[in-house]
């Protein structure tokens, strides 16, 4: 059994227009030390299943099943509380915008000890210092003095780290970041995907990105995860996931991933449309109606939900074409236009 | 009956509460208002009319009372409230006084300071008063004839004392460079006012006056010690001649009255003074007051004019309630100015056919209906005035108008169809209102059009209905007026509201009536010294004012009075037309 | 402001009648005695200054306040030392003592009624926005609707009528006992109008409150505050109320201010001797220098409790202070 075993998680939201199935049968491991990428566009369910492993669905209206094995422990069976006190401690996360991610009233110093005093019995001397000692390790200058200001007082780029001080003030074994550079430029974002790299090697720890960005995890993750839909389309190795990807929907992200010789606006291989409703998921593969390849599946695509399959290389696909008429298109008509520029 | 009385309190509007100043009365008038009988030992309605209620001699208690607005003045020389004359006789005494109890005997005058009423001489110009020997202050410091003199000239300054009558120095003869004790303190008043030696006190008028014993039953005449006169501030520390002086007193808020042992009962047998203690509470919410008054919490309504509307709902439905009410008629009058200033309405005849369209019965209505509005009013004097006779000059079958006269009057004054003129009441009294609007609907019928118009009742006076430029310039032709007397003689009642010299720019309660004959009459009667002949001489007066045409009567007045819980002694006194504070005691 | 506010007032009560068309005389017509002659109509016109320019009068008013004023009782004169704010035209009591000595009955009302809405209020509102749809939310705000729309005088005088009348629980109108003369029968004589005050104002509050817990709830801190670990009590209290607060703290501030300077309908509906009663028998009688001097006073209270509430403001939300 792995570090975090997720088996088959499904995360449900009944609301007055119907079930939205935000997260429909996902199963993924990690290992301490390894870095996981969650890769879709907004509405694929990668946020879901980060709030969802660290429990904080609980007691809302969401129903939740399936089995989150965290270092042995079960999560999804587990009380409220129990979870709570996993929180922080075991399992961190750092979010997405950290200007409203961050209490505006309070210090970012007040923040980080209160994160760390929930889970150490120690005196808010030793948290502060703790506090000072966190912050110089993701790169604040004049920690004792910055401890003091205000959310609202750092840049962007220093918000984002005092964000990821306070979710590593426990030492937790595990760190999921949500879209941790999408708010910062492009600099700052290098900075700090380098930061969270360093640190996870420092701290031994499994981490989680998630990101609509493949150029954010490429550097980063030992594994890929890509999600449509709710449900997992495409997973494995991340050299696999970049060299040899099988699915229509990942070469579409893989065209779309700024590269410093590229115009990010300049989309290659274009995905039309939008992502599906989550309330009206397409039938058969979500992904069909945006498909350039469905005619090709003897109309299996609307009416067949495509099973996730390994491929000859052992990652994961969940695509109805054949295995060899897939790498066939890969390997004639998208891999030399991807490499062309 | 009693559904009747209850629909009536609920369309009734307040009782007349600012206006409704002083004492006044007589008559007697027994209203066996209550068809059922209860128990013999149980309150009936009306009980403390003519006879002394739950009568008691037992001393000690509290007596607490409340006042729904401020007190004009605790001062004897700067009050004008029916209550204040009432209520001061606890710390006050004057030369005379109205005698205390139920019954017609209230209205009459008898001596307090004074060992008997006032001498007259000189014809009716000279009058002599002589006081009880023996009588002190609270500080046992004694009260002479020169400090009722002194209490007198003080009043004179209108300036430091505005609140008060100015009967006074209109009758008095003073000198004319007199302005008052502060300002010319070396000016000898004794041309109005002396103490001829220690008990004698002499009025000296401008000319011959009836009513003096009336007059010197107002607290003008009560003693001032002229050491400790601080004129303005005279209120906030008073030297009490009465049986309690003041324990504390919070202007505008509240004071304490408490026994004052210098008080001599040998000298003053007709106060009782059965508390001990006599606790007012001022500024009380006006509903609140009622409800306090209800339950009991306390035991008298200070202003003494009747119940509020919403208390009047509660009480009239309710048997228990009810048997604690006392509904006297009372020396007030509601009525409608017919002003002669603008044609057609300077044709006596055009008035006259007002008085015969206007429907009496819709204009009770109006006002309340019998039991909280009043009686039927036919002519000007009220019924608990001395001497008054009750006629009607414009009479019409079951008092609903009678528009054949009244076509017929339009016809002599030359409108035979009818004129338009403008209606003026005080917008913020639903009573009013109605009354116009009962008054457009009647006369409309004989093709008399009337506009009406409200006003607020504080400007009412000052600014529109009582300001003579203003009726003029705008062709008012009718005004809503209410009137209630000083005392309750033909003078204390008539004189302010008939009397054409009376009419000033502004602050006019009359300004329609205006004939020589009625002016005329008034001066033969305020002369009359026979007390027969005098009031034969005022129902001329007030005859005359009918044939005028010029004053319209609408309703004499009711009060509706709830005794108080556990409260002994309680009488309707006529000549204040309130209860008898002076006699009331606790149990 | 305050002198804005001073020469408003007085110009309502002198220059509008003028317009109006009144004159000195009708002006003084309303403090004398029943069918006063022109005499003394006029005497009292001259003692009082109407027939003075306004301008004049204003002056007078404002050297009263800055210099002091003297009053002439008739039997001699009184020094009124700065801040005179006058004589009244009708008790001629001065009305500086007067205001200092109702003070304390508005304060102790506003205060036990502030205490009592600002913990109700808050509490049920944070409980409704928790349990949002649930039947107490539901109940609580039918009751918040019912508490902003009845007037004072409609609770309060159905309160006197069942409690004090009825039941006889509370003392009736008119009780006052000073704090320092027996402090257990100031709150129960305060209780009744404490209650309906802070009913009115408890309402307002929950639903603020409510309104506000339901935005922050939904913030992204309160998410991350989860994520910390943190019990879901302190997340709501700690994270969730201390923004919500802020605008209900202006909002307190200004009512309180306001409250101060005069619960007009309250005291009138209970009788208590404050500054609100003080205030409506002063437009009533139409005694100026009373209705200048509760004016002032309560005005004053605002403007200070809009600078305290700035100043709070500033140590409530940090991002207030650098800007």
């Amino acid at each position: 059994m792995s570090f975090l075993d997720v088996k088959d998680l499904r995360i449900h939201f009944p609301t007055d227009d119907g079930l939205v199935r935000a997260v429909d049968g996902l199963t993924f491991s990690l290992e301490r030390g390894q870095t996981l990428g969650i890769v879709g566009e907004s509405g694929s369910g990668k946020s879901v299943t980060s709030l969802g492993i660290l429990g904080l669905h609980k007691g809302g209206r969401a129903k939740i099943s399936g089995e989150i094995w965290l270092d042995g422990e079960e999560l999804v069976g587990a009380s409220a509380e129990a979870v709570r006190g996993l929180r922080g401690k075991k399992m961190a996360m750092i979010f997405q915008d950290p200007l409203s991610s961050m209490h505006p009233y309070y210090t970012v110093g007040h923040q980080i000890i209160e994160a760390y005093r929930i889970h150490h019995d120690v005196s808010k001397q030793v948290a502060r210092k703790h506090a000072v000692d966190l912050l110089g390790r993701v790169g604040i200058p004049e920690p004792a003095k910055r401890v003091d200001s205000y959310p609202h007082e750092f840049s962007g780029g220093m918000r984002q780290r005092a964000m990821i001080a306070m979710a590593l003030s426990c030492d937790p074994e595990l760190l999921i970041a949500d879209e941790p550079t999408t708010a910062l430029d492009v600099t700052v974002q290098a900075q700090i995907l380098d930061l969270m790299r360093d640190l996870q090697r420092e701290f031994n720890s499994a981490l989680i990105v998630i990101t609509h960005d493949l150029g954010v995890v490429a550097e980063l993750s030992d594994d890929i995860l890509v999600m449509y839909g709710g449900k997992c389309i495409e997973y494995g190795k991340a050299d696999d996931i970049f060299y040899q990807p099988e699915h229509p929907y990942t070469w579409g992200l893989l065209s779309s991933m700024p590269r410093l010789d590229r115009e990010r606006t300049e989309r290659l291989l274009p995905i039309k449309g939008s992502p599906p409703s989550l309330i009206n998921v397409p039938p058969g593969c979500a992904f069909h109606p945006r498909c350039p390849y469905a005619d090709r599946t003897d109309g299996r695509s609307s009416t067949e939900v495509p099973d996730l399959a390994p491929t000859e290389r052992g990652h994961l696909v969940r695509c109805h074409m054949g295995r060899t008429e897939r790498r066939t298109l890969w390997e004639t008509e998208i891999k030399p236009v991807l490499e062309t520029q | 009956m009693k559904r009747k009385s209850a629909l009536a309190a609920a369309a009734t509007a307040a009782l007349a509460l600012v206006l409704s100043a002083c004492g006044g009365g007589g008559g007697g008038t027994t209203q066996p208002a209550q068809s059922a009988s209860g128990a013999a030992a149980q309150p009936v309605a009306n009980a403390a009319l003519t006879e002394v209620f739950n009568p008691s001699t037992k001393k000690g208690g509290t007596l607490k009372a409340a006042h729904s607005a401020d007190w004009d003045s605790l001062d004897p020389g700067d009050t004008y409230y029916g209550y204040s004359f009432n209520f001061g006789r606890f710390y006050w005494r004057t030369l005379t006084m109205y005698k205390p109890g139920p019954g017609p005997d209230g209205n009459t005058v008898i001596p307090d300071l004074a060992e008997s009423l006032g001498e007259p001489s000189d014809e009716g110009k000279t009058w002599t008063y002589k006081i009880k020997p023996g009588l002190k202050y609270e500080d046992g410091t004694p009260i002479g004839a020169k400090d009722v003199a002194y209490a007198v000239a003080r009043t004179f300054d209108k300036e430091t004392f505005p609140h008060g009558p100015s009967y006074l120095n209109e009758l008095l003869d003073w000198p004319k460079d007199f302005k008052g004790v502060y300002k010319t303190p070396d000016v000898d008043y004794k041309s109005a006012v002396e103490a001829t030696d220690d008990t004698t006190v002499v009025f000296h008028l401008k000319k011959p006056f009836a009513s003096m014993d009336y007059i010197v039953q107002m607290p003008m005449t009560a003693p001032v010690p002229k050491d400790k006169d601080t004129g303005a501030k005279y209120r906030e520390k008073i030297i009490s001649s009465g049986p309690y002086k003041f324990e504390t007193n919070e202007i505008g808020k509240k004071f304490a009255l408490v026994r004052n042992d210098q008080w001599d009962p040998a000298t003053d047998p007709n106060r009782p003074a059965l508390p001990d203690r006599i606790e007012v509470q001022l500024n009380v919410n006006a509903d609140d007051l009622d409800n306090q008054l209800i339950s009991g919490d306390i035991h008298l309504d200070i202003p003494g004019t009747g119940l509020q509307p919403a208390a009047l709902g509660k009480v009239l439905p309710d048997p228990a309630l009810k048997a604690r009410t006392d509904n006297p008629t009372i020396p007030r009058l509601w009525y409608i100015s017919v002003i002669p200033d603008n044609p057609p309405l300077d044709n006596v005849d055009c008035r006259k056919a007002v008085m015969y369209a206007a429907d009496r019965v819709a204009n009770q209505t109006a006002y309340g209906g019998e039991v909280a509005g009043g009686e039927i009013a036919t002519n000007v004097m009220p019924p608990p005035i001395v001497g008054q006779e009750k006629f009607d000059t414009y009479p019409s079958e079951g008092n609903k108008g009678d528009t054949t006269k009244a076509k017929e009057a339009l016809t002599a004054c030359g409108q035979p169809n009818g004129f338009s003129t403008t209606m003026t009441f005080r917008a913020d009294r639903p009573r009013e209102k109605a009354l116009a609007e009962a008054m457009e609907q009647a006369l409309s019928k004989v093709g008399i059009k009337l506009t009406l118009k409200g006003f607020p009742a504080s400007s009412y006076f000052s600014d529109y209905a009582g300001n003579t430029a203003y009726v003029k310039k705008n062709g008012i032709g009718l005004a809503t007026h209410g009137w209630g007397s000083d005392w309750p003689d033909g003078y204390g009642f008539m004189q302010a509201i008939v009397d054409s010299r009376t009419i000033r720019d502004a602050g006019n309660y009359n300004l329609s009536v205006k004939s020589d004959k009625v002016d005329g009459l008034i001066d033969q009667a305020s002369g009359e010294l026979d007390t027969t002949a005098r009031n034969k001489l005022w129902v001329d007066v007030d005859k005359a004012v009918m044939e005028d045409a010029s004053l319209l009567p609408v309703v004499w007045a009711k009060a509706l009075l709830l005794r108080g819980q556990g409260v002994t002694n309680v009488a309707y006194n006529e000549g204040q037309s309130m209860y008898d504070y002076i006699m009331l005691g606790v149990e | 402001m305050l002198i804005v506010i001073s020469m408003v007032t007085f110009g309502i009560f002198f220059v509008v009648p003028q317009w109006a068309g009144s004159t000195p005389e009708a002006l003084a017509s309303r403090y004398v005695g029943r069918a006063a002659t022109p005499e003394t109509v006029h005497l009292v016109a001259e003692r009082l200054g109407f027939n003075d320019p306004i301008v004049v009068q204003y002056g007078r008013f404002l050297k009263g306040i800055f210099v002091g004023a003297e009053y002439d009782y008739g039997a001699g004169v009184e020094q009124c030392p700065a801040p005179c704010l006058g004589y009244s035209f009708i008790s001629g009591q001065p009305v500086w003592p007067d205001l200092l000595d109702r003070m304390p009955v508005t304060f102790s009302l506003a205060i036990g009624a502030a205490l009592l809405w600002v913990v109700f209020g808050v509490s049920v509102g944070v409980l409704s926005a928790l349990r949002r749809g649930s039947f107490f939310d539901r109940l609580s705000m039918g009751t918040a609707l019912a508490g902003v729309s009845l007037p004072i005088f409609f609770t309060g005088m159905v309160s006197l009528v069942v409690f004090s009348y009825g039941l006889g629980w509370t003392p009736p109108g008119g009780a006052w006992t000073d704090l320092t003369e027996n402090p257990a029968q100031w709150a129960y004589n305060l209780l009744l109008p404490w209650i309906t005050l802070a009913f009115l104002f408890a309402a307002t509050y929950a639903r603020l409150t409510r309104a506000g817990m339901l935005e922050t709830m939904g913030e992204d801190y309160i998410r991350t505050a989860r994520a910390k670990g943190l019990r879901e009590r302190e997340v709501v209290v700690k994270h969730g109320l201390r923004a919500a607060l802020t605008p209900i703290l202006t909002l307190f501030g200004i009512d309180f201010g306001l409250l101060i300077g005069g619960a007009i309908l309250t005291e009138t509906t209970y009788t208590l001797p404050g500054l609100g009663q003080f205030a409506i028998l002063a437009i009533r009688n139409q005694d100026l220098p009373q209705v200048m001097g509760v004016v002032l006073f309560a005005a004053g209270f605002v403007v200070v409790a809009s600078f305290v509430v700035d100043l709070l403001y500033a140590v409530v939300d940090p991002r207030v202070r650098l800007s």
